[in-house]
């Protein structure tokens, strides 16, 4: 009986044990589920890339070798590949979104190499209606959170390192100034457009890992002529535009990396694999750029989807890799080969232009290829081999592909550039100076307009009426001036002025300043390198050498669609200017130190010289006795008796 | 006898769910559940380039540990890696012959050029940040935070020199650590400092569970461990190199504490003598594990919930768009100028007008007054 009672009670105890501690183990799990969590919103991670080609729509028609035709080829009916279907409605309405990649190679006459990468994602979504947009698949969140709150109609930024010679390289697909550029286009809903640049300035400085909350209303100026919208609009106020540039920002792999991380594919796969920052930065020339505006879906433009296009322009110098054969390949110039397109994109393509040696005489390009494309870029008819990722025989049997070109001869010279501009500081001393601005007009017969758009920061003061413009010579007379003056530590100078540039010849536009002295607060820590002025723009309508094709909605390569063409005798051109680097008067910073030490050792030499000769009382004294003397005198001490 | 069997069974019993509970509680013994770094270099100039391959080199090793970009704040005075005078280009290395790539191709500076200020830095520790500041800029740890804090740059006797022009004292350091305590933002922190004369940085502290080690003594000079021919300047300080030594056989799951730690690079390494100081630290820092600062704990929740997402509406627009010309030149011949807003004179105007009234009436006396009005 008692073992029985003995076994239950034992039996009850272990249930009880077990009990005890199941529910002790759900209780610490419950206990640690109410600790805060840091689940912070990581705005660069890469949320769905994983996802693998769901609704990626297959690249059938890459087989076909298209070559370039001035007639409209068919219309809407092609609706290609890249524009998403907008007359096919599925029940429920998705947004759809497409991703395209290109990697445009060509080789300079200089003998250096132009790579510029571009990324395209559009979207057919629409951040400004009320419902918010919550699920996001190729668009990145962190851009898509930025349109949204801070009602952003466009939005492009820049971060470049180093100067793109015009002169040897020709002229760039996307130009931008050295430093950082970001100018955005507010929707005509923001109440305080200056308020809204101010957070948003703040916020893109986070995203990008760069100084850009420097941005502030001392650099940042609105132009009333240039930097018109490149996306679709009708409305042009410039009350909702705004524009700064800071030219001491340097580029570095910070700023890659974050830029990497907005691609769909990140950089593992597709043509992100080359963007290896210690070949990329080893270059003559970088720029790395984000574009943001709305865009037609179509040709009848009824629908708008975002765009949003990345771009990476480098330059590559000839005597970088260290030796002397002219050869380039891509192993070479990124250090790596490629495998695979980014499963996301639904064209993946590589061109490298050929326009300059149609019969292979200057130079070889290998792994041969058939695909032959031509475009219309930047005035001029442009051929290409394409390279088409998609397909699994770009890559061959050994499963990676690495273009080599091999240059045979090294000659030919380049067509001069229609639109060239320089500017420096002129004068000596570190009161006044002179800026002198040079455009160059290239063309043999024909002239056009340019439009100049110069921001000074306060602290060098213009003096407008030292303004002149000439031409050959002679005075020429801006059609538009729009000046704004700067206030000290408000706002900087706006200069903008249209002027007409004849045929054949140098504009020059000299305008005199005067250095302010700053306060000795607003010193930068290293004040001796110099203050930048950042570049000027030059926008303008060059004529072009072809016609130009004006349906812009045609199946074209990224690299010609992104300035909008309207006409087809001239289109479109950008061309930035050096920065200046001038010295303001620098107080001397060691000063109090050395004012101190200085007038300490003054005083101290002459009032201790002055106060000893006053003061200072002569005594005769006897010479000091013998040792018999001294003993005899102190036992006379001793005694009260006076010393000898 | 029974009772022997049955206490064994219950030992047994109770034994194996132990298990697991100890080693969870050893997890959780330091009382946090994340893990923050902040790490600044204070030194501008190329000849300063090891102070940012210091701070490189705990970042990269913070970062192989676990924490999350998100969770660093990298201040660096200066940019060494894009540097013109930098032979190799977005690289910073730490061992000469150019054998650790510190830069690496995956790393965020938050804070970078003039940015590094002692404003900026108090501003990130206390929090008191203006409200447009980017989430990757601040600094925001809770009461269960476990902070790391690197310094570098050059130093004297209770104070850091930044950017060359202005300073930080080990007062203004130990009031922003007791702000942090009173505004509960951090559960323990470790701060670690490598310049010259260190240990006076952390003198001044009195705020609790801090734990502080610093390079060299009041007196001594932290000296720079190899220069590199080819870049031409030193990569690294003594303290750091050897630290980082260390904290590369430091791997997450590791069991080492401070006491290692303590004893990173004597006398006969660094020259200078490394000091520590623990007094105003809880627990015992043989308990205290490296990874408990340097690594971090991931918390994951599983949920088991499932969230609908509801279409976005799509809505037909009727009206055709069109790209704006990006140059219209007869639009802007003609551009009205713009309306300026009617401000009230200045003051000077007023000035002066007063003035020229003042004199009329002085000259002409009072009695016209009664003419104008």
């Amino acid at each position: 009986m008692a073992a029985h009672r003995c076994s239950l009670s034992a039996l009850l105890l272990i249930i009880c044990s077990l009990l005890v501690f199941i529910v002790a183990d759900s209780e610490k799990a419950t206990l640690t589920g109410d600790h805060h969590a840091t689940a912070v919103d990581n705005l660069q991670t890469v949320t769905e890339t994983e996802e693998g080609a769901a609704a990626e729509e297959p690249a059938v028609e890459e087989e076909r070798r298209w070559e370039e035709t001035v007639v409209e080829e068919a219309t809407a009916d092609k609706e290609d590949t890249s524009a998403p279907e907008t007359v096919v409605q599925s029940s429920v309405p998705q947004p759809k979104d497409d991703f395209q990649e290109e990697l445009v190679i060509r080789p300079l006459h200089s003998g250096d190499i132009y790579a510029s990468f571009q990324f395209r994602t559009l979207w057919e979504t629409d951040f400004m209606r009320g419902n918010k947009v919550s699920h996001y698949r190729l668009f990145p969140k962190s851009l898509g959170q930025v349109i949204s709150k801070f009602s952003v109609r466009e939005l492009h930024i820049s971060f470049t390192q180093g100067y793109w010679r015009t002169m040897q390289w020709g002229q760039p697909f996307l130009p931008s100034p050295p430093g950082a550029e970001l100018w955005v286009w507010f929707q005509d809903s923001v109440t305080d457009v200056d308020g809204t640049w101010k957070e948003l300035t703040n916020v893109l400085s986070g995203i990008f890992c760069a100084s850009l909350n420097f941005i502030d209303s001392t650099n940042t100026v609105q132009p009333s002529a240039s930097f018109k919208p490149l996306g679709i609009g009708n409305v042009t106020d410039h009350r909702f535009l705004r524009y700064a540039t800071l030219p001491r920002e340097i580029v570095c792999t910070e700023n890659l990396t974050p830029w990497k991380k907005l691609l769909p594919c990140g950089s593992k796969a597709g043509l992100a694999v080359l963007l290896k920052s210690e070949k990329l930065f080893h270059s003559s020339f970088h720029s790395q750029a984000v574009h943001i505006r709305p865009v037609c879906q179509d040709w009848q433009c009824k629908t708008t989807s975002w765009e949003l296009r990345q771009t990476l322009n480098v330059v590559f110098d000839l005597h970088t890799p260290g030796q002397g054969k002219l050869e380039w390949s891509l192993f070479k110039m990124f250090s790596r080969t490629l495998t695979e397109a980014c499963p996301l994109a639904s064209s993946s393509k590589i061109y490298i232009d050929i326009t300059d040696d149609p019969q292979g005489e200057q130079f070889e390009v290998s792994p041969a290829t058939h695909l032959l494309s031509q475009a219309m870029v930047l005035g001029d008819r442009r051929t290409f081999s394409v390279y088409d990722l998609t397909q699994q025989i770009t890559f061959g049997t050994v499963r990676s592909l690495n273009l080599l070109i091999r240059w045979k001869s090294s000659e030919g010279d380049m067509l001069r550039p229609l639109l060239h501009a320089e500017r420096y500081v002129a004068g000596y001393g570190l009161q006044t100076g002179e800026i002198h601005t040079l455009m160059y007009n290239n063309h043999p017969y024909r002239s056009f307009p340019v439009l100049l758009l110069d921001s000074v920061p306060w602290y060098l003061r213009l003096y407008i009426h030292t303004l002149t413009v000439t031409s050959k010579g002679k005075d020429n007379k801006p059609s538009y001036i729009h000046y704004q003056p700067s206030k000290d530590r408000v706002r900087p100078h706006l200069l903008e002025m249209l002027v007409q540039l004849p045929p054949n010849s140098v504009t020059e536009v000299t305008v005199q300043f005067e250095r302010a002295l700053l306060k000795w607060t607003e010193y930068t820590p290293d004040p001796n390198h110099g203050f930048y002025v950042g570049s000027s723009v030059i926008s303008s309508l060059v004529p072009s050498i072809v016609a130009m094709d004006t349906n812009s909605t045609r199946e074209q390569p990224l690299f010609s669609s992104f300035f909008p063409c309207k006409e087809e005798s001239s289109y479109f051109m950008r061309v930035y200017t050096e920065p200046l680097l001038v010295n303001l008067p620098t107080p001397d910073f060691s000063m109090p130190y050395n004012v101190i030490c200085l007038t300490c050792t003054v005083v101290a030499v002459g009032y201790g010289s002055l106060y000893n000769l006053l003061t200072r009382s002569f005594q005769i004294e006897e010479p000091s006795p013998g040792l018999a003397k001294r003993i005899a005198n102190i036992i006379r001490k001793m005694r009260g008796v006076p010393p000898l | 006898i029974i009772f022997y069997i049955f206490s064994t069974l219950y030992f047994q019993l109770s034994f194996s769910p132990l298990v697991p509970q100890e080693n969870a509680g050893q997890f959780f013994s330091s009382g946090h559940t994340n893990n923050w770094a902040v790490l600044v270099c204070t030194s501008r100039f190329w000849f300063n380039y090891r102070h940012v391959a210091n701070t490189l080199s705990v970042y990269r090793s913070v970062k192989r540990l676990g924490i999350p970009d998100s969770h660093i704040v990298l201040m660096l005075a200066d940019d060494m890696a894009c540097n013109h005078r930098n032979p190799k280009p977005a690289t910073v290395f730490s061992h000469k012959n150019m054998e650790l790539n510190v830069y690496g191709d995956d790393v965020e500076v938050d804070y970078r050029g003039y940015e590094v200020t002692v404003e900026n830095f108090l501003r990130v520790l206390t929090g008191r940040l203006p409200p447009s500041t980017p989430r990757s800029k601040r600094l925001l740890s809770d009461d269960r935070s476990n902070i790391l804090i690197y310094l570098t740059g050059h130093g004297g006797n209770g104070f850091l020199k930044f950017q060359d022009s202005e300073e930080i004292s080990n007062v203004e350091l130990a009031d922003a650590f007791e702000q942090m305590w009173q505004k509960r933002r951090y559960n323990e922190l470790l701060f670690i400092i490598d310049t010259c004369q260190g240990a006076s940085m952390y003198e001044r502290f009195y705020s609790p569970n801090l734990m502080a080690l610093a390079s060299s003594q009041v007196g001594e000079d932290s000296l720079s461990h190899q220069p590199d021919l080819a870049i031409g300047v030193h990569l690294m300080d003594r303290y750091t190199f050897y630290l980082l030594e260390f904290l590369e056989d430091i791997h997450p799951s590791s069991k080492a504490n401070m006491n290692d730690l303590f004893k990173v690079c004597p006398k006969s390494q660094c020259v200078s003598t490394p000091g520590h100081r623990t007094d105003l630290f809880l627990r015992d820092p043989g308990s205290a594990l490296i990874t408990d600062f340097f690594g971090s704990v991931r918390k994951v929740e599983i949920t088991m919930e499932t969230i609908n997402l509801t279409e976005p509406i799509q809505q037909r627009q009727k009206e055709t768009y069109s790209y704006v010309d990006q140059l219209p030149v007869s639009e802007i011949i003609h551009q009205k100028p713009k309306q300026k807003d009617w401000h009230p004179p200045d003051g000077f105007i007023l000035g002066l007008w007063t003035l020229i009234l003042l004199v009329f009436f002085k000259t002409y006396g009072m009695k016209h007054l009664k003419h104008i009005f």
